[in-house]
């Protein structure tokens, strides 16, 4: 991609971040709210991207690092092309579930981390709801259900990860 | 839009759909759609539209119909025939107007007198998996809406207070508040500026009745606070969603409009005085956060973290406020109470706990899904009429409540579910996920699965939870992998003690509560681990005797 065009998506980002803002009227309030939005818009949440949104809400930056450490949600590493969520609330840990990320993290990299290549990121949750189907992965987005080593197998093969 | 014309939109839309020959309702719930509910949903408008039947049949997405294990399901109204399993190739059978052509499908028909289905009693969950939550058309059809323009037009706030107290109505989140006790609390406040906020961070494992009812009947969790916010004079209402489910807040949010742009929500609310918002609040994972006092702090977008109480949120709540907080399913229970009376409501359910309550189903079990059952129907029922039992297993326990509930041992299955039953019996209700286990789950793991979860989620604001989570996970660990010895279950016997009398909020108040279970129903696993450095389920990996104090 030419380097112009790559400024331009940028610019872009960075121009929906502040209508974000802009649309919470610059409050400190809605500081959980403009983390989601930047997240959304660059993939994590870069300690430069934590200081200028502490200066546009005008909030200490100890107060914006708090917050999205204290949350989950908020990833501050960039993340893997592909993502693996797996499932361990209790349904799906008494399903078994254990062994579905005992089988990532064989192949791939320890909970909560990417590998080396950047190509796969492997995460746990707690509950996603879906107990009905235990135990499930979540991978780029969609559900899989009453998962397997197998199917994990199968998958990892298809994109080619070691 | 006036109450009469909520009236005619509702005949319009019934007449409409009595027309058709048949809708083939097609569940798009969560878990349907994981899998593959969209595939067939899309080959069965692609179908309808290849046999040019457009104008007399008409394919619907629903919420969740209940039997969540044999998804994706399809229901074609004409013969009111039920199918599981279903696949997109399945299309031109299930919109055909002859009942013959789905004989090739028998095999995975879905029997509707089942007790599976016979043995529920649907309040909240009536329109689910008949309305399709992304019309609102459907759940005017299914008188929607009606309660908020009877509560506006024939009552007082003070009226729908005094319903909601007649109703016996306790809080569905877990704790068991009486919601017209709340209600008039938050009523009785002077301040002009109150809040209703509705507590949708299902956080325990095991549990997506809440996420179910918001994706199946979203509207139904806006009129109930609307309805609020009338009787308690709010303007203002927030509904905090969990940022997992992103299925239930893009419904959530399309609802929104939808009742704003015909002032069933916003200004003018039926072209009366009254004027109520909602906006969404996404959680961004932090189970703490569905304790009242640090969902608050979230929303005002601070760490999720506790505070004393009291003052209480009614007192003051969400920037000082009065503030109402109740459940997805405490609001969507408001909507029949108003239309049918407390009265009504009170003569459902048992002496303390009244109406039904919403079990999601799940572990070992035949029939994983989400049911609904009047109070004080027993776990028996539940899990072997309901639920089908056990498959090729012994049922070994029934845990309620998630991480702050407890183990039911078979014992106890005819003990019927409500508030003071569970409670007596070491469990809680909580918000209603019902997970069983069988001979091969090991109840020491299953203790520290809890306290893991705990201990991750544990804020750190109060050091009883902060530290105690992790001493309590050390000795649990050390259990299930034999290198434990009778010392360490004494300490976590008095740690139990101190994390529930000096924790600040209900996380670590509650977190023993699996330990303390398992340890007075399953005491000789506990001891087993311990002393014979074995698992009777065979569930936890222990070296063999003798290098276990290097494990």
């Amino acid at each position: 991609m030419p380097a112009s065009a790559t400024a331009n998506v940028k610019d872009n980002r960075e121009k929906l971040l502040e209508r974000a803002m802009s649309r919470h009227q610059y409050s400190g309030d809605a500081l959980i709210e403009v983390l989601h939005t930047a997240q959304e818009l660059f993939g994590f949440l870069s300690r430069p991207l934590l200081k200028t949104i502490a200066q546009k809400l005008r909030l200490p930056p100890s107060r914006v690092l708090g917050v999205a450490t204290f949350y989950h949600f908020f990833s501050l590493k960039p993340k893997g092309e592909h993502t693996f969520v797996v499932c361990l609330g209790t349904a799906c840990y008494v399903a078994g579930g254990l062994s579905l990320i005992e089988n990532l993290e064989r192949r791939c990299a320890k909970a909560g981390q990417t590998t080396a290549d950047g190509k796969v990121s492997i995460e746990t949750a707690r509950c996603i709801g879906s107990c009905g189907l235990a135990p499930a992965v979540i991978y780029d987005g969609n559900v899989l259900a009453r998962v397997t080593p197998q199917v994990l197998d199968t998958e990892l093969n298809k994109i080619g990860a070691q | 839009m006036t109450a009469e014309e909520l009236l005619e939109k509702q005949t319009e839309e019934l007449a409409r759909q009595q027309g058709l020959k048949s809708r083939i309702l097609c569940c798009t719930a969560a878990g349907c759609i994981s899998c593959g509910a969209d595939g067939v949903r899309h080959a069965l408008a692609a179908e309808v539209e290849a046999q040019g039947r457009t104008g007399s049949v008409e394919v619907c997405g629903t919420g969740c119909m209940g039997m969540c294990g044999r998804g994706p399901l399809v229901l074609n109204s004409s013969d009111g025939q039920l199918y599981g399993n279903v696949t997109a190739a399945d299309a031109s059978a299930l919109i055909s107007d002859n009942a013959s052509d789905r004989e090739g499908l028998a095999a995975r028909s879905i029997d509707l007198k089942a007790p599976f289905f016979s043995r529920q009693l649907k309040i909240v969950l009536a329109n689910s998996g008949r309305v399709d939550p992304e019309k609102l058309a459907d759940y005017i059809a299914a008188g929607g809406y009606q309660s908020l323009a009877k509560a506006l037009e024939e009552m007082t706030p003070r009226d729908v207070v005094q319903q909601i107290k007649a109703s016996g109505l306790r809080g569905r989140g877990g704790a068991g508040y009486p919601t017209g006790l709340k209600w008039e609390l938050v009523a009785k406040q002077i301040q002009p500026t109150k809040y209703v906020v509705c507590n949708a961070d299902e956080g325990d494992p095991g549990a997506f009745m809440d996420r179910s009812v918001l994706e199946g009947d979203p509207h139904r969790v806006l009129e109930g606070m609307a309805i609020a916010g009338y009787a308690v004079g709010a303007q203002q209402g927030y509904i905090y969603v969990r940022g997992e489910y992103g299925l239930a807040i893009q419904r959530l949010q399309t609802a929104i409009k939808q009742a704003e742009r015909e002032h069933l929500l916003g200004t003018r609310i039926f072209e009366q005085g009254f004027q109520f918002r909602i906006d969404l609040r996404i959680g961004a994972g932090a189970f703490v956060c569905g304790e009242e006092t640090a969902l608050i702090a979230s929303i005002e977008g601070k760490r999720g973290q506790p505070r004393q109480r009291p003052p209480y949120p009614p007192a003051s709540g969400l920037w000082g406020a009065p503030t109402l907080i109740n459940n997805v399913e405490t609001f969507a229970n408001i909507p029949p109470i108003i239309e049918r009376g407390g009265d009504w409501f009170a003569g459902i359910g048992t002496e303390g706990s009244k109406g039904t309550k919403v079990f999601a189903l799940a572990g070992k079990i035949a029939n994983t899904g989400l049911i609904e059952v009047a109070m004080g129907a027993t776990l028996r029922e539940i899990l072997f009429e309901i639920g089908g039992g056990i498959p090729n297993q012994k049922f070994k326990a029934a845990q309620t409540g998630g991480p702050s509930g407890g183990c039911i041992p078979e014992q106890y299955l005819d003990v019927p579910v409500d508030y003071e039953s569970l409670a007596k019996i070491g469990s809680i209700m909580g918000s209603g996920g019902l997970i069983v286990m069988d001979e091969t789950s090991c109840m020491v793991d299953v203790a520290r699965f809890f306290m893991e979860f705990c201990m991750d989620e544990s804020c750190g604001k109060c050091i009883p939870c902060r530290a105690g989570t992790v001493q309590m996970h050390d000795i649990l660990h050390r259990i299930t992998t034999g290198a434990a010895s009778e010392q360490d279950l004494d300490m976590l016997k008095s740690l139990c003690e101190l994390l529930r009398e000096t924790s600040l909020c209900g996380l670590g108040q509650t977190a023993p509560n699996p330990v303390i279970s398992t340890l007075k129903y399953f005491a000789q696993e506990y001891e087993a681990h311990i002393r014979e450095k074995r698992c009777p389920a065979g569930h936890c990996h222990i070296a063999p005797a003798g290098q276990e104090a290097r494990a």
